[in-house]
């Protein structure tokens, strides 16, 4: 379990986050959602350390990150896992050094040991037999999956998904979407994805942060979003007619 | 105040690279591969440029030492003195900055905006330490080996010429070159080297590292890298020139 408390951050006269108290639960789906520009992901940045806020604590099952020392907030990296938006493969190594790339600096695994663990993680996400390629030659959702295979390779406690199925096309989406939730449940971790994906957002959607104006403005799971009378958050969540004709189909609910 | 930020920033980004390696055996496995790169593959245009700047240094100097009472030895002994003290180990780490420095800075830029640094860090690696010490440590290895072999080829034109023109004599250039040889003058050049290697990869990297934006930005990283590296050669240079020759 992650939970944040009063987190407040800002780029000179800029407030982005202002005082964002919430909570990630272990094992479910926890997403962050917003329009662009709302602040989700300078939390998600803050949460993982890599923007230091001038307020507020993040605790990791209880433990303050943002307390440690810069060696055991190494440590508990070792127990982060986090794919970016694009990706962030090492372009100089081939799929199989990229998900290898963790163990090779953190463990004491020999190299078959490795390639084992390597093989079994790309099995884990589809990608079968592309070991020896680089990611200039995958596609956008290979590199994806790749992405993912890197983060658990570890096997973390906690993932970070940060815009997953951005440049993607809807059926790789889902299937992505679909991945994270088996693996959330497969091995039990704190998973929170960055996201503005409605698609992806009512599919594995359990834990729900609406973050608007750098304040947590709602949170609840996806029921309560369908129900949800919020004006923020329905005018963001069903902006398209789309998604107001998929409400009305699923709650029978009128505008 | 931009200057004072700079070299604040340029200071703690050295404190992070000298931090404690993860896995020291990788670390020197990467210093193997970052000598090929920045070394190895530098030597074609040093080859090529020391060749041809020792022969335009002789036949420069031979047509300005037209007096009857200098010796024409002094041809050989001025193309030696300007190839050690100076055309080797200053002019040649200039080119390197643009070759290498530019290199790395562009490489270390795209791994910032791709997100591939944060990738490293939240895994809970010392990117700036893994990134850049063992280019820092492979320069310093390899560049002092360049300079050396600039310095032979340099020479050796030099020499080609004397026997292809005729402007001197390969005898009287060769008693130049041997003549109040002073070794260390070598050792000065090699002092240069090693803290020109250090100016050319750390503050190449310290400017990809501190890259913000795009692909526009990565090149206006690399050109500043070069830039800044070149002054900062210089003006080495002098400081040590005048710490080690007066």
């Amino acid at each position: 379990m992650i939970e944040v408390v009063g987190l407040s951050k800002r780029f000179g006269d800029l407030q982005v986050l202002k005082g964002i108290t919430a909570t990630f639960e272990k094992g479910v789906v926890n997403q962050i959602i917003g329009r662009s520009g709302s602040g989700k992901s300078v939390l998600a940045k803050c949460i993982v350390g890599l923007h230091h806020p001038e307020e507020g604590r993040v605790l990791y099952d209880g433990r303050p990150f943002f307390e440690m020392s810069i060696e055991e907030k190494r440590t508990i990296r070792q127990e982060i896992g986090m794919l970016f938006q694009s990706s962030a493969l090492f372009d100089s190594m081939t799929v199989e050094e990229n998900v290898m790339f963790p163990m090779r600096m953190f463990t004491t695994m020999d190299i078959e040991a490795m390639r084992e663990r390597a093989r079994i993680c790309l099995e884990r996400v589809d990608i079968i037999g592309k070991e020896r390629l680089f990611p200039a030659e995958l596609s956008g959702g290979m590199q994806k999956r790749v992405g993912i295979a890197r983060a658990i390779a570890l096997t973390p406690k906690y993932i970070f998904y940060d815009e997953p199925n951005s440049g993607l096309d809807p059926q790789t989406a889902i299937l992505i979407d679909g991945l994270i939730k088996e693996l959330t449940e497969e091995y039990g971790t704190t998973t929170i994805v960055i996201t503005h994906d409605m698609n992806s957002v009512m599919e594995t959607g359990q834990n729900i942060i609406f973050i608007h104006d750098g304040q947590k403005w709602w949170q609840g799971d996806r029921q309560e979003l369908l129900d949800s009378s919020d004006q923020e958050l329905n005018d963001f969540i069903f902006a398209s007619e789309l998604m107001r004709q998929a409400r009305r189909a699923i709650t029978g609910r009128l505008e | 105040m931009g200057i004072l930020l700079h070299i604040g920033r340029y200071f703690e980004f050295l404190r992070q690279v000298v931090g404690r390696p993860e896995r020291t055996r990788l670390y020197f496995q990467r210093t193997l591969e970052e000598v090929d790169l920045l070394g190895v593959r530098s030597l074609g245009i040093v080859a090529l440029l020391s060749v041809f700047m020792g022969a335009v240094i002789t036949l420069q100097t031979s047509s300005n030492i037209d007096a009857a009472w200098i010796p024409r030895y002094v041809v050989g002994f001025t193309a030696r003195q300007s190839v050690i003290l100076e055309f080797s180990p200053t002019i040649i780490s200039l080119i390197l900055a643009g070759k290498v420095g530019s290199n790395i800075a562009a490489e270390i830029g795209t791994m910032r905006v791709k997100e591939q640094i944060d990738a490293l860090d939240i895994m809970g690696v010392n990117s700036a330490s893994y990134l850049v010490l063992p280019k820092i440590v492979a320069a310093m290895l390899i560049n002092p080996f360049l300079i050396v072999i600039s310095m032979f080829l340099s020479i050796f034109g030099g020499w080609v010429v004397s026997i292809g023109t005729g402007v001197v004599s390969p005898t009287d250039y060769i008693t130049g070159l041997q003549w109040d040889f002073d070794p260390f003058t070598v050792t000065y050049a090699l002092v240069k080297t090693v803290v020109f290697a250090f100016i050319i990869t750390s503050v190449a990297a310290y400017h990809g590292y501190h890259t913000q934006g795009g692909a526009l930005e990565v090149g206006r990283s690399s050109t500043t890298a070069v830039v800044y590296s070149s002054i900062l050669i210089l003006i080495a240079n002098y400081l040590l020139t005048q710490l080690l020759l007066i």
